[in-house]
Protein backbone atom coordinates (compact mmCIF):
# COMPACT_ATOMS: atom_id res chain seq x y z
CA UNK A 1 0.00 0.00 0.00
CA UNK A 2 1.29 3.39 -1.00
CA UNK A 3 0.65 5.60 2.04
CA UNK A 4 1.31 9.33 2.06
CA UNK A 5 1.21 11.07 5.42
CA UNK A 6 0.84 14.84 5.37
CA UNK A 7 2.62 16.60 8.23
CA UNK A 8 2.82 20.22 9.22
CA UNK A 9 5.37 22.21 11.14
CA UNK A 10 3.72 24.53 13.65
CA UNK A 11 5.01 27.02 16.23
CA UNK A 12 5.51 25.34 19.59
CA UNK A 13 2.41 26.04 21.65
CA UNK A 14 4.61 26.40 24.72
CA UNK A 15 6.19 29.54 23.25
CA UNK A 16 4.51 32.85 22.47
CA UNK A 17 2.89 32.67 19.05
CA UNK A 18 2.53 35.79 16.92
CA UNK A 19 1.32 37.11 13.61
CA UNK A 20 3.73 39.21 11.54
CA UNK A 21 3.00 42.90 11.56
CA UNK A 22 3.95 43.31 7.88
CA UNK A 23 1.77 40.75 6.08
CA UNK A 24 -0.30 39.43 9.00
CA UNK A 25 0.75 35.84 8.43
CA UNK A 26 2.08 33.43 11.03
CA UNK A 27 5.44 34.56 12.37
CA UNK A 28 7.44 31.36 11.89
CA UNK A 29 10.63 32.92 13.26
CA UNK A 30 9.13 34.07 16.57
CA UNK A 31 8.62 30.57 17.93
CA UNK A 32 10.32 27.20 17.70
CA UNK A 33 8.94 25.02 14.93
CA UNK A 34 7.77 21.57 15.97
CA UNK A 35 5.81 18.80 14.29
CA UNK A 36 2.09 19.38 14.82
CA UNK A 37 1.13 16.98 17.57
CA UNK A 38 -1.74 15.26 15.74
CA UNK A 39 0.60 14.71 12.78
CA UNK A 40 2.67 12.39 14.98
CA UNK A 41 -0.43 10.25 15.42
CA UNK A 42 -0.92 10.31 11.65
CA UNK A 43 2.67 9.15 11.08
CA UNK A 44 2.24 6.40 13.68
CA UNK A 45 -0.98 5.19 12.06
CA UNK A 46 0.68 5.17 8.63
CA UNK A 47 3.56 3.11 10.05
CA UNK A 48 1.17 0.67 11.75
CA UNK A 49 -0.75 0.22 8.49
CA UNK A 50 2.48 -0.38 6.59
CA UNK A 51 3.61 -2.92 9.19
CA UNK A 52 0.30 -4.76 8.87
CA UNK A 53 -0.20 -4.55 5.10
CA UNK A 54 3.20 -3.82 3.56
CA UNK A 55 4.02 -0.97 1.22
CA UNK A 56 5.71 2.32 1.70
CA UNK A 57 5.19 5.48 3.77
CA UNK A 58 5.98 8.82 2.16
CA UNK A 59 5.98 12.00 4.23
CA UNK A 60 4.62 15.11 2.53
CA UNK A 61 4.97 18.58 3.95
CA UNK A 62 4.45 22.07 2.61
CA UNK A 63 6.41 24.81 4.31
CA UNK A 64 9.63 26.80 4.31
CA UNK A 65 13.11 25.25 4.48
CA UNK A 66 12.84 25.14 8.25
CA UNK A 67 10.05 22.57 7.92
CA UNK A 68 12.74 20.07 6.92
CA UNK A 69 13.17 19.41 10.66
CA UNK A 70 9.64 18.10 10.81
CA UNK A 71 10.30 15.81 7.86
CA UNK A 72 13.35 14.39 9.65
CA UNK A 73 11.28 13.69 12.72
CA UNK A 74 8.75 11.68 10.69
CA UNK A 75 11.53 9.84 8.88
CA UNK A 76 13.20 9.06 12.21
CA UNK A 77 9.94 7.51 13.40
CA UNK A 78 10.20 5.14 10.43
CA UNK A 79 8.73 6.67 7.27
CA UNK A 80 10.59 5.65 4.12
CA UNK A 81 10.99 8.88 2.18
CA UNK A 82 9.70 12.41 1.93
CA UNK A 83 8.52 15.11 -0.41
CA UNK A 84 9.01 18.71 0.68
CA UNK A 85 6.86 21.21 -1.17
CA UNK A 86 8.77 24.44 -0.72
CA UNK A 87 8.41 27.64 -2.71
CA UNK A 88 8.17 31.32 -1.80
CA UNK A 89 5.05 31.47 -3.96
CA UNK A 90 3.26 29.31 -1.37
CA UNK A 91 3.81 31.73 1.53
CA UNK A 92 0.56 32.85 3.14
CA UNK A 93 -1.70 30.35 1.36
CA UNK A 94 -5.03 29.82 3.14
CA UNK A 95 -6.72 26.44 3.55
CA UNK A 96 -8.09 26.54 -0.01
CA UNK A 97 -4.69 27.33 -1.50
CA UNK A 98 -2.91 24.81 0.71
CA UNK A 99 -5.36 22.04 -0.13
CA UNK A 100 -4.96 22.82 -3.83
CA UNK A 101 -1.16 22.73 -3.66
CA UNK A 102 -1.13 19.49 -1.65
CA UNK A 103 -3.72 17.87 -3.91
CA UNK A 104 -1.61 18.67 -6.99
CA UNK A 105 1.43 17.20 -5.29
CA UNK A 106 -0.47 14.09 -4.18
CA UNK A 107 -1.63 13.52 -7.75
CA UNK A 108 1.98 13.68 -8.85
CA UNK A 109 3.28 11.34 -6.12
CA UNK A 110 0.37 8.90 -6.35
CA UNK A 111 -1.26 7.26 -3.31
CA UNK A 112 -3.58 4.55 -2.06
CA UNK A 113 -4.14 6.26 1.24
CA UNK A 114 -3.50 9.80 2.48
CA UNK A 115 -3.25 10.20 6.27
CA UNK A 116 -3.48 13.49 8.19
CA UNK A 117 -3.93 14.70 11.74
CA UNK A 118 -7.46 16.02 12.24
CA UNK A 119 -6.31 19.59 12.88
CA UNK A 120 -3.23 21.73 13.45
CA UNK A 121 -2.49 23.60 16.65
CA UNK A 122 -1.85 26.89 14.83
CA UNK A 123 -4.69 27.51 12.37
CA UNK A 124 -7.02 24.90 13.91
CA UNK A 125 -9.41 24.97 10.98
CA UNK A 126 -9.86 21.19 10.90
CA UNK A 127 -10.86 21.35 7.23
CA UNK A 128 -7.79 20.26 5.32
CA UNK A 129 -8.51 16.51 5.10
CA UNK A 130 -12.08 17.17 3.91
CA UNK A 131 -10.76 19.65 1.35
CA UNK A 132 -8.20 17.14 0.06
CA UNK A 133 -10.91 14.50 -0.33
CA UNK A 134 -13.01 17.01 -2.25
CA UNK A 135 -10.16 18.05 -4.53
CA UNK A 136 -8.88 14.51 -5.14
CA UNK A 137 -12.41 13.13 -5.54
CA UNK A 138 -11.80 10.24 -3.17
CA UNK A 139 -13.73 9.13 -0.05
CA UNK A 140 -13.34 11.21 3.11
CA UNK A 141 -12.83 9.21 6.32
CA UNK A 142 -12.00 11.82 8.91
CA UNK A 143 -11.77 12.13 12.70
CA UNK A 144 -10.87 8.45 12.94
CA UNK A 145 -10.22 6.84 16.29
CA UNK A 146 -9.77 3.45 14.64
CA UNK A 147 -8.77 2.43 11.12
CA UNK A 148 -9.01 -1.00 9.49
CA UNK A 149 -7.81 -1.80 5.99
CA UNK A 150 -8.86 -5.01 4.31
CA UNK A 151 -7.62 -5.44 0.75
CA UNK A 152 -9.10 -2.59 -1.23
CA UNK A 153 -11.56 -1.51 1.46
CA UNK A 154 -11.18 0.66 4.50
CA UNK A 155 -13.35 1.21 7.56
CA UNK A 156 -12.98 3.73 10.34
CA UNK A 157 -14.66 4.77 13.56
CA UNK A 158 -15.42 8.46 13.10
CA UNK A 159 -15.69 10.40 16.37
CA UNK A 160 -19.02 12.24 16.77
CA UNK A 161 -20.67 14.21 19.57
CA UNK A 162 -22.74 11.18 20.55
CA UNK A 163 -20.04 8.53 20.23
CA UNK A 164 -18.85 7.37 16.83
CA UNK A 165 -19.97 6.44 13.33
CA UNK A 166 -18.67 3.38 11.58
CA UNK A 167 -17.77 4.45 8.05
CA UNK A 168 -16.75 2.28 5.10
CA UNK A 169 -15.18 3.11 1.76
CA UNK A 170 -12.89 1.81 -0.96
CA UNK A 171 -9.31 2.85 -1.49
CA UNK A 172 -7.88 5.23 -2.50
CA UNK A 173 -9.07 7.48 0.30
CA UNK A 174 -8.15 10.34 2.62
CA UNK A 175 -8.25 9.76 6.38
CA UNK A 176 -7.60 12.01 9.37
CA UNK A 177 -6.91 10.76 12.87
CA UNK A 178 -7.61 11.90 16.43
CA UNK A 179 -5.18 11.41 19.28
CA UNK A 180 -6.94 8.43 20.83
CA UNK A 181 -6.09 6.25 17.84
CA UNK A 182 -2.61 5.16 18.91
CA UNK A 183 0.47 6.06 20.93
CA UNK A 184 3.14 7.57 18.66
CA UNK A 185 6.54 5.90 18.97
CA UNK A 186 9.65 7.83 19.92
CA UNK A 187 12.34 7.79 17.25
CA UNK A 188 15.11 5.37 18.19
CA UNK A 189 18.77 6.36 17.91
CA UNK A 190 19.00 3.99 14.95
CA UNK A 191 15.94 5.64 13.43
CA UNK A 192 17.41 9.11 13.84
CA UNK A 193 20.67 8.03 12.17
CA UNK A 194 18.82 6.23 9.36
CA UNK A 195 16.62 9.29 8.72
CA UNK A 196 19.67 11.28 7.67
CA UNK A 197 20.15 8.99 4.69
CA UNK A 198 16.52 8.74 3.59
CA UNK A 199 15.58 10.54 0.37
CA UNK A 200 13.87 13.92 0.62
CA UNK A 201 12.66 15.28 -2.69
CA UNK A 202 12.15 19.06 -2.83
CA UNK A 203 9.47 20.28 -5.20
CA UNK A 204 8.58 23.83 -6.18
CA UNK A 205 5.24 24.96 -7.56
CA UNK A 206 6.29 24.35 -11.16
CA UNK A 207 7.55 20.83 -10.37
CA UNK A 208 4.22 19.91 -8.82
CA UNK A 209 2.25 21.54 -11.64
CA UNK A 210 0.72 24.03 -9.26
CA UNK A 211 -0.88 27.08 -10.86
CA UNK A 212 0.81 29.94 -8.98
CA UNK A 213 -2.30 32.10 -9.32
CA UNK A 214 -4.15 29.73 -6.95
CA UNK A 215 -1.69 29.90 -4.04
CA UNK A 216 0.04 32.40 -1.80
CA UNK A 217 -1.14 35.27 0.32
CA UNK A 218 -2.19 37.56 -2.53
CA UNK A 219 -4.39 34.85 -4.05
CA UNK A 220 -6.03 33.68 -0.83
CA UNK A 221 -9.81 33.50 -0.58
CA UNK A 222 -9.80 35.33 2.75
CA UNK A 223 -7.65 37.89 4.51
CA UNK A 224 -6.73 39.02 7.97
CA UNK A 225 -7.85 42.65 8.06
CA UNK A 226 -6.52 43.41 11.51
CA UNK A 227 -5.30 41.75 14.68
CA UNK A 228 -4.24 42.64 18.20
CA UNK A 229 -3.08 40.85 21.30
CA UNK A 230 -6.12 39.89 23.34
CA UNK A 231 -6.52 42.23 26.31
CA UNK A 232 -5.62 40.38 29.50
CA UNK A 233 -8.58 39.21 31.51
CA UNK A 234 -9.29 41.50 34.44
CA UNK A 235 -7.69 40.08 37.56
CA UNK A 236 -10.16 38.02 39.54
CA UNK A 237 -10.51 37.29 43.21
CA UNK A 238 -8.56 34.34 44.55
CA UNK A 239 -9.31 33.08 48.05
CA UNK A 240 -7.66 30.38 50.13
CA UNK A 241 -9.97 27.61 51.26
CA UNK A 242 -10.45 27.95 55.01
CA UNK A 243 -13.14 25.31 55.10
CA UNK A 244 -15.61 27.62 53.39
CA UNK A 245 -14.25 27.65 49.82
CA UNK A 246 -17.40 26.03 48.45
CA UNK A 247 -19.66 28.52 50.20
CA UNK A 248 -17.61 31.45 48.94
CA UNK A 249 -17.75 30.07 45.40
CA UNK A 250 -21.52 29.74 45.71
CA UNK A 251 -21.64 33.38 46.87
CA UNK A 252 -19.72 34.38 43.77
CA UNK A 253 -22.09 32.34 41.56
CA UNK A 254 -25.05 34.03 43.24
CA UNK A 255 -23.52 37.48 42.65
CA UNK A 256 -23.31 36.61 38.95
CA UNK A 257 -26.88 35.20 38.99
CA UNK A 258 -25.78 31.66 38.11
CA UNK A 259 -27.65 30.34 41.15
CA UNK B 1 -32.62 42.28 2.24
CA UNK B 2 -30.21 39.70 1.00
CA UNK B 3 -30.68 36.06 1.81
CA UNK B 4 -28.41 34.32 4.34
CA UNK B 5 -28.32 30.52 4.34
CA UNK B 6 -28.10 28.86 7.75
CA UNK B 7 -27.31 25.15 7.87
CA UNK B 8 -29.46 23.65 10.64
CA UNK B 9 -27.78 21.48 13.28
CA UNK B 10 -30.22 18.90 14.53
CA UNK B 11 -30.14 15.76 16.62
CA UNK B 12 -33.03 13.31 16.77
CA UNK B 13 -35.28 15.88 15.12
CA UNK B 14 -34.48 18.61 17.63
CA UNK B 15 -32.98 21.88 16.44
CA UNK B 16 -29.79 22.59 18.38
CA UNK B 17 -29.29 25.86 20.20
CA UNK B 18 -26.40 26.93 17.98
CA UNK B 19 -28.80 27.10 15.03
CA UNK B 20 -30.96 29.61 16.91
CA UNK B 21 -27.78 31.60 17.54
CA UNK B 22 -26.97 31.51 13.82
CA UNK B 23 -30.49 32.61 12.90
CA UNK B 24 -30.21 35.49 15.38
CA UNK B 25 -26.89 36.47 13.82
CA UNK B 26 -28.20 36.06 10.26
CA UNK B 27 -31.06 38.49 10.96
CA UNK B 28 -28.51 41.24 11.52
CA UNK B 29 -26.93 40.54 8.14
CA UNK B 30 -30.00 39.89 6.00
CA UNK B 31 -32.94 37.52 5.74
CA UNK B 32 -32.25 34.08 7.17
CA UNK B 33 -33.19 30.93 5.31
CA UNK B 34 -32.73 27.68 7.21
CA UNK B 35 -31.40 24.64 5.36
CA UNK B 36 -32.52 21.32 6.79
CA UNK B 37 -30.38 18.41 5.64
CA UNK B 38 -31.24 14.79 6.42
CA UNK B 39 -34.20 13.00 8.03
CA UNK B 40 -36.03 14.02 11.22
CA UNK B 41 -37.84 17.19 10.13
CA UNK B 42 -41.08 17.83 12.01
CA UNK B 43 -43.66 20.57 12.65
CA UNK B 44 -41.86 21.21 15.95
CA UNK B 45 -38.62 21.86 14.13
CA UNK B 46 -40.40 24.16 11.72
CA UNK B 47 -41.96 26.12 14.59
CA UNK B 48 -38.60 26.49 16.29
CA UNK B 49 -36.84 27.74 13.14
CA UNK B 50 -39.66 30.19 12.37
CA UNK B 51 -39.72 31.44 15.97
CA UNK B 52 -36.10 32.54 15.60
CA UNK B 53 -36.53 34.24 12.25
CA UNK B 54 -36.26 31.74 9.42
CA UNK B 55 -38.17 33.31 6.53
CA UNK B 56 -37.69 30.20 4.42
CA UNK B 57 -36.86 26.63 5.26
CA UNK B 58 -35.20 24.63 2.51
CA UNK B 59 -35.93 20.98 3.05
CA UNK B 60 -33.70 18.20 1.83
CA UNK B 61 -34.79 15.49 4.22
CA UNK B 62 -33.87 12.31 2.39
CA UNK B 63 -31.76 9.72 4.19
CA UNK B 64 -29.17 9.84 1.39
CA UNK B 65 -28.02 13.21 2.68
CA UNK B 66 -26.82 11.88 6.01
CA UNK B 67 -25.92 8.31 5.08
CA UNK B 68 -22.62 9.45 3.60
CA UNK B 69 -19.89 11.46 5.29
CA UNK B 70 -20.06 15.25 4.78
CA UNK B 71 -19.99 15.37 0.95
CA UNK B 72 -23.79 15.25 0.28
CA UNK B 73 -24.43 18.22 2.58
CA UNK B 74 -21.75 20.20 0.79
CA UNK B 75 -23.42 19.34 -2.53
CA UNK B 76 -26.80 20.45 -1.21
CA UNK B 77 -25.43 23.81 -0.06
CA UNK B 78 -23.55 24.30 -3.34
CA UNK B 79 -26.79 23.71 -5.23
CA UNK B 80 -28.64 26.23 -3.04
CA UNK B 81 -25.89 28.82 -3.40
CA UNK B 82 -26.06 28.52 -7.16
CA UNK B 83 -29.90 28.70 -7.24
CA UNK B 84 -30.46 31.40 -4.60
CA UNK B 85 -27.28 33.51 -4.73
CA UNK B 86 -27.25 34.20 -0.98
CA UNK B 87 -25.03 36.88 0.55
CA UNK B 88 -23.42 34.36 2.90
CA UNK B 89 -23.64 30.83 4.26
CA UNK B 90 -23.50 30.33 8.03
CA UNK B 91 -22.74 27.00 9.69
CA UNK B 92 -21.90 26.03 13.25
CA UNK B 93 -18.20 25.62 14.00
CA UNK B 94 -18.59 21.94 14.83
CA UNK B 95 -16.13 19.38 13.49
CA UNK B 96 -18.56 18.14 10.85
CA UNK B 97 -20.05 21.47 9.81
CA UNK B 98 -16.56 22.93 9.36
CA UNK B 99 -15.79 20.02 7.02
CA UNK B 100 -19.00 20.73 5.11
CA UNK B 101 -17.95 24.38 4.89
CA UNK B 102 -14.50 23.37 3.63
CA UNK B 103 -15.85 21.19 0.83
CA UNK B 104 -18.46 23.80 -0.06
CA UNK B 105 -15.73 26.44 -0.33
CA UNK B 106 -13.99 24.41 -3.02
CA UNK B 107 -17.24 23.66 -4.88
CA UNK B 108 -18.30 27.30 -5.08
CA UNK B 109 -14.77 28.78 -5.19
CA UNK B 110 -15.35 30.90 -2.10
CA UNK B 111 -13.47 31.76 1.04
CA UNK B 112 -14.27 30.13 4.36
CA UNK B 113 -13.70 31.41 7.90
CA UNK B 114 -13.78 28.99 10.82
CA UNK B 115 -14.30 29.35 14.58
CA UNK B 116 -15.73 32.82 14.25
CA UNK B 117 -16.90 34.37 17.53
CA UNK B 118 -18.58 37.51 16.13
CA UNK B 119 -19.71 39.01 12.84
CA UNK B 120 -19.84 42.72 12.11
CA UNK B 121 -21.13 44.79 9.22
CA UNK B 122 -19.59 43.88 5.91
CA UNK B 123 -19.18 40.30 7.18
CA UNK B 124 -16.02 41.16 9.05
CA UNK B 125 -15.44 38.20 11.35
CA UNK B 126 -13.88 38.13 14.80
CA UNK B 127 -11.68 35.16 15.60
CA UNK B 128 -9.74 34.30 18.72
CA UNK B 129 -6.53 32.45 17.86
CA UNK B 130 -3.41 30.99 19.49
CA UNK B 131 -5.32 29.75 22.50
CA UNK B 132 -7.09 33.08 22.97
CA UNK B 133 -3.88 35.11 22.90
CA UNK B 134 -4.63 37.08 19.72
CA UNK B 135 -7.88 38.59 18.41
CA UNK B 136 -8.21 38.72 14.65
CA UNK B 137 -10.63 40.46 12.29
CA UNK B 138 -10.82 38.67 8.97
CA UNK B 139 -12.99 38.59 5.90
CA UNK B 140 -13.64 36.55 2.83
CA UNK B 141 -12.29 38.21 -0.31
CA UNK B 142 -13.56 35.84 -3.02
CA UNK B 143 -16.97 34.37 -3.71
CA UNK B 144 -19.86 33.89 -1.29
CA UNK B 145 -18.56 34.10 2.28
CA UNK B 146 -18.86 30.84 4.22
CA UNK B 147 -18.64 31.42 7.95
CA UNK B 148 -18.44 28.77 10.68
CA UNK B 149 -19.54 30.35 13.95
CA UNK B 150 -18.57 28.95 17.33
CA UNK B 151 -21.50 27.82 19.51
CA UNK B 152 -22.38 30.13 22.42
CA UNK B 153 -20.88 33.21 20.79
CA UNK B 154 -24.23 34.94 20.06
CA UNK B 155 -27.05 35.44 22.59
CA UNK B 156 -30.28 34.10 21.06
CA UNK B 157 -33.25 36.38 20.46
CA UNK B 158 -36.58 35.22 19.12
CA UNK B 159 -38.15 37.19 16.23
CA UNK B 160 -40.77 35.45 14.16
CA UNK B 161 -40.09 34.60 10.53
CA UNK B 162 -42.51 33.15 7.98
CA UNK B 163 -40.89 29.72 7.97
CA UNK B 164 -42.09 29.04 4.42
CA UNK B 165 -41.05 25.54 3.48
CA UNK B 166 -39.52 24.80 0.12
CA UNK B 167 -38.68 21.24 -0.83
CA UNK B 168 -35.27 20.93 -2.46
CA UNK B 169 -34.71 17.96 -4.69
CA UNK B 170 -31.15 16.77 -4.47
CA UNK B 171 -29.56 13.91 -6.26
CA UNK B 172 -26.51 12.93 -4.30
CA UNK B 173 -23.76 12.30 -6.84
CA UNK B 174 -21.88 9.01 -6.99
CA UNK B 175 -18.73 10.91 -6.00
CA UNK B 176 -20.35 12.08 -2.77
CA UNK B 177 -21.31 8.51 -1.87
CA UNK B 178 -17.74 7.37 -1.37
CA UNK B 179 -17.75 7.11 2.41
CA UNK B 180 -20.86 5.40 3.77
CA UNK B 181 -22.01 5.54 7.39
CA UNK B 182 -22.91 1.92 8.18
CA UNK B 183 -23.58 2.30 11.90
CA UNK B 184 -24.07 5.08 14.44
CA UNK B 185 -22.90 4.14 17.90
CA UNK B 186 -24.34 6.24 20.72
CA UNK B 187 -22.31 6.30 23.88
CA UNK B 188 -23.95 7.09 27.19
CA UNK B 189 -23.95 10.75 28.10
CA UNK B 190 -27.01 10.82 30.31
CA UNK B 191 -29.29 13.84 30.42
CA UNK B 192 -26.51 16.43 30.44
CA UNK B 193 -26.33 19.12 27.78
CA UNK B 194 -23.86 18.70 24.97
CA UNK B 195 -20.40 20.01 25.80
CA UNK B 196 -20.02 22.64 23.06
CA UNK B 197 -23.61 23.86 23.44
CA UNK B 198 -23.78 24.03 27.22
CA UNK B 199 -24.15 27.41 28.95
CA UNK B 200 -22.20 26.03 31.92
CA UNK B 201 -19.32 23.56 31.81
CA UNK B 202 -17.70 21.93 34.85
CA UNK B 203 -14.36 20.29 34.05
CA UNK B 204 -12.07 18.08 36.05
CA UNK B 205 -8.36 17.50 35.60
CA UNK B 206 -5.39 15.71 37.11
CA UNK B 207 -6.39 16.85 40.59
CA UNK B 208 -9.56 14.75 40.45
CA UNK B 209 -7.30 11.76 40.98
CA UNK B 210 -9.36 8.85 39.64
CA UNK B 211 -12.24 7.81 37.42
CA UNK B 212 -14.45 7.23 40.48
CA UNK B 213 -13.79 10.73 41.75
CA UNK B 214 -15.24 12.20 38.57
CA UNK B 215 -18.60 11.66 40.26
CA UNK B 216 -17.71 14.76 42.32
CA UNK B 217 -17.46 16.77 39.10
CA UNK B 218 -20.63 15.22 37.68
CA UNK B 219 -22.64 16.05 40.81
CA UNK B 220 -21.65 19.70 40.66
CA UNK B 221 -22.43 19.75 36.92
CA UNK B 222 -25.86 18.24 37.54
CA UNK B 223 -26.65 20.74 40.28
CA UNK B 224 -26.00 23.54 37.77
CA UNK B 225 -27.52 21.85 34.72
CA UNK B 226 -24.04 21.87 33.24
CA UNK B 227 -22.03 19.70 30.86
CA UNK B 228 -18.99 17.83 32.15
CA UNK B 229 -15.58 18.36 30.59
CA UNK B 230 -12.14 16.98 31.29
CA UNK B 231 -8.57 18.07 30.76
CA UNK B 232 -6.24 16.04 28.64
CA UNK B 233 -4.46 14.74 31.73
CA UNK B 234 -7.75 13.24 32.87
CA UNK B 235 -8.70 11.70 29.52
CA UNK B 236 -5.17 10.40 28.93
CA UNK B 237 -5.33 8.71 32.33
CA UNK B 238 -8.57 7.06 31.22
CA UNK B 239 -10.61 8.71 33.98
CA UNK B 240 -13.11 10.25 31.59
CA UNK B 241 -13.99 9.55 27.92
CA UNK B 242 -12.07 11.35 25.22
CA UNK B 243 -15.11 13.03 23.62
CA UNK B 244 -15.39 15.21 26.73
CA UNK B 245 -11.85 16.55 26.47
CA UNK B 246 -11.62 20.33 26.43
CA UNK B 247 -8.50 21.81 24.88
CA UNK B 248 -6.25 22.03 21.90
CA UNK B 249 -6.71 18.49 20.70
CA UNK B 250 -10.25 18.23 22.05
CA UNK B 251 -13.33 20.44 22.07
CA UNK B 252 -13.37 24.22 22.18
CA UNK B 253 -16.07 25.61 24.45
CA UNK B 254 -17.31 29.17 25.02
CA UNK B 255 -19.84 28.83 27.83
CA UNK B 256 -21.24 31.56 30.05
CA UNK B 257 -19.57 29.87 33.01
CA UNK B 258 -16.60 27.51 33.10
CA UNK B 259 -15.55 25.82 36.32
CA UNK B 260 -12.10 24.21 36.25
CA UNK B 261 -11.44 21.85 39.14
CA UNK B 262 -8.00 20.34 39.60
CA UNK B 263 -6.84 21.75 36.26
CA UNK B 264 -3.53 23.62 36.19
CA UNK B 265 -4.38 25.55 33.03
CA UNK B 266 -1.63 24.59 30.60
CA UNK B 267 -1.89 26.18 27.15
CA UNK B 268 -3.25 22.89 25.81
CA UNK B 269 -6.29 23.34 28.05
CA UNK B 270 -6.59 27.12 27.84
CA UNK B 271 -6.87 26.92 24.05
CA UNK B 272 -10.19 25.15 24.54
CA UNK B 273 -11.87 27.35 27.15
CA UNK B 274 -10.26 30.78 27.24
CA UNK B 275 -13.24 32.48 25.57
CA UNK B 276 -15.63 31.43 28.37
CA UNK B 277 -17.39 34.51 29.77
CA UNK B 278 -16.84 33.73 33.45
CA UNK B 279 -14.18 31.36 34.73
CA UNK B 280 -13.90 29.78 38.17
CA UNK B 281 -10.82 27.81 39.20
CA UNK B 282 -10.36 25.43 42.09
CA UNK B 283 -6.83 24.15 42.54
CA UNK B 284 -4.45 23.19 45.33
CA UNK B 285 -1.51 24.97 43.73
CA UNK B 286 -1.68 28.76 44.20
CA UNK B 287 0.82 29.13 41.32
CA UNK B 288 -1.35 27.26 38.80
CA UNK B 289 -1.70 29.36 35.63
CA UNK B 290 -5.46 28.76 35.58
CA UNK B 291 -5.76 31.43 38.33
CA UNK B 292 -4.51 34.03 35.82
CA UNK B 293 -7.72 33.49 33.86
CA UNK B 294 -10.09 33.04 36.75
CA UNK B 295 -12.71 35.62 37.69
CA UNK B 296 -12.93 33.74 40.97
CA UNK B 297 -10.48 31.22 42.33
CA UNK B 298 -10.20 28.99 45.36
CA UNK B 299 -6.83 27.67 46.44
CA UNK B 300 -7.82 24.42 48.06
CA UNK B 301 -8.55 20.74 47.67
CA UNK B 302 -11.31 20.17 45.16
CA UNK B 303 -12.39 17.05 47.08
CA UNK B 304 -13.53 19.38 49.88
CA UNK B 305 -14.46 22.52 47.94
CA UNK B 306 -16.48 20.98 45.12
CA UNK B 307 -18.87 18.86 47.24
CA UNK B 308 -19.44 21.85 49.51
CA UNK B 309 -20.17 24.01 46.48
CA UNK B 310 -22.59 21.38 45.15
CA UNK B 311 -24.45 21.31 48.49
CA UNK B 312 -24.66 25.12 48.49
CA UNK B 313 -25.96 25.27 44.93
CA UNK B 314 -28.63 22.67 45.71
CA UNK B 315 -29.55 24.51 48.93
CA UNK B 316 -29.91 27.87 47.21
CA UNK B 317 -32.11 26.67 44.36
Amino acid sequence: MNIVVCVKQVPDTATERKLRSDDKTLDRDAADGVINELCEYAVEEALLLKEAHGGEVTVLTMGPDKAGDTIRKALAMGADKAVHLVDDALHGSDALGTSYALAQTLRKIGFDLVVLGSESTDARTGVLAAMLAERLDVPQLTFAKKVEVNGGSIAIERVTDYGYDRVEASLPAVISVVEKINEPRYPSFKGIMAAKKKPVEKLGVADAEIDASQVGLANSWSEVADFAAAPPRAAGTVVKDEGDGGVKTADFLASKKFV
Amino acid sequence: MSEILVLVEHVEGQVKKVTLELLTLARKLGTPSAVWAGPGYSPDAKARLAEYGAEKIYLADSADISDYVVAPKAELLAQLVSEKSPAAVLVAATAEAKEIAGRLAIKIDSGVLTDVVGLQDGLVADQSIFGGGVNVQSRVTKGTPIVAVRPNSTPVEAAAGAGAEEQVSVTVSAAAKGARVVDRVKEEKGARPELTEAAIVVSGGRGVGSAENFSIIEKLADSLGAAVGASRAATDAGWYPHQFQVGQTGKTVSPQLYIAAGISGAIQHRAGMQTAKTIIAINKDPEAPIFELADFGVVGDLHQVVPQLTDEVVKRK
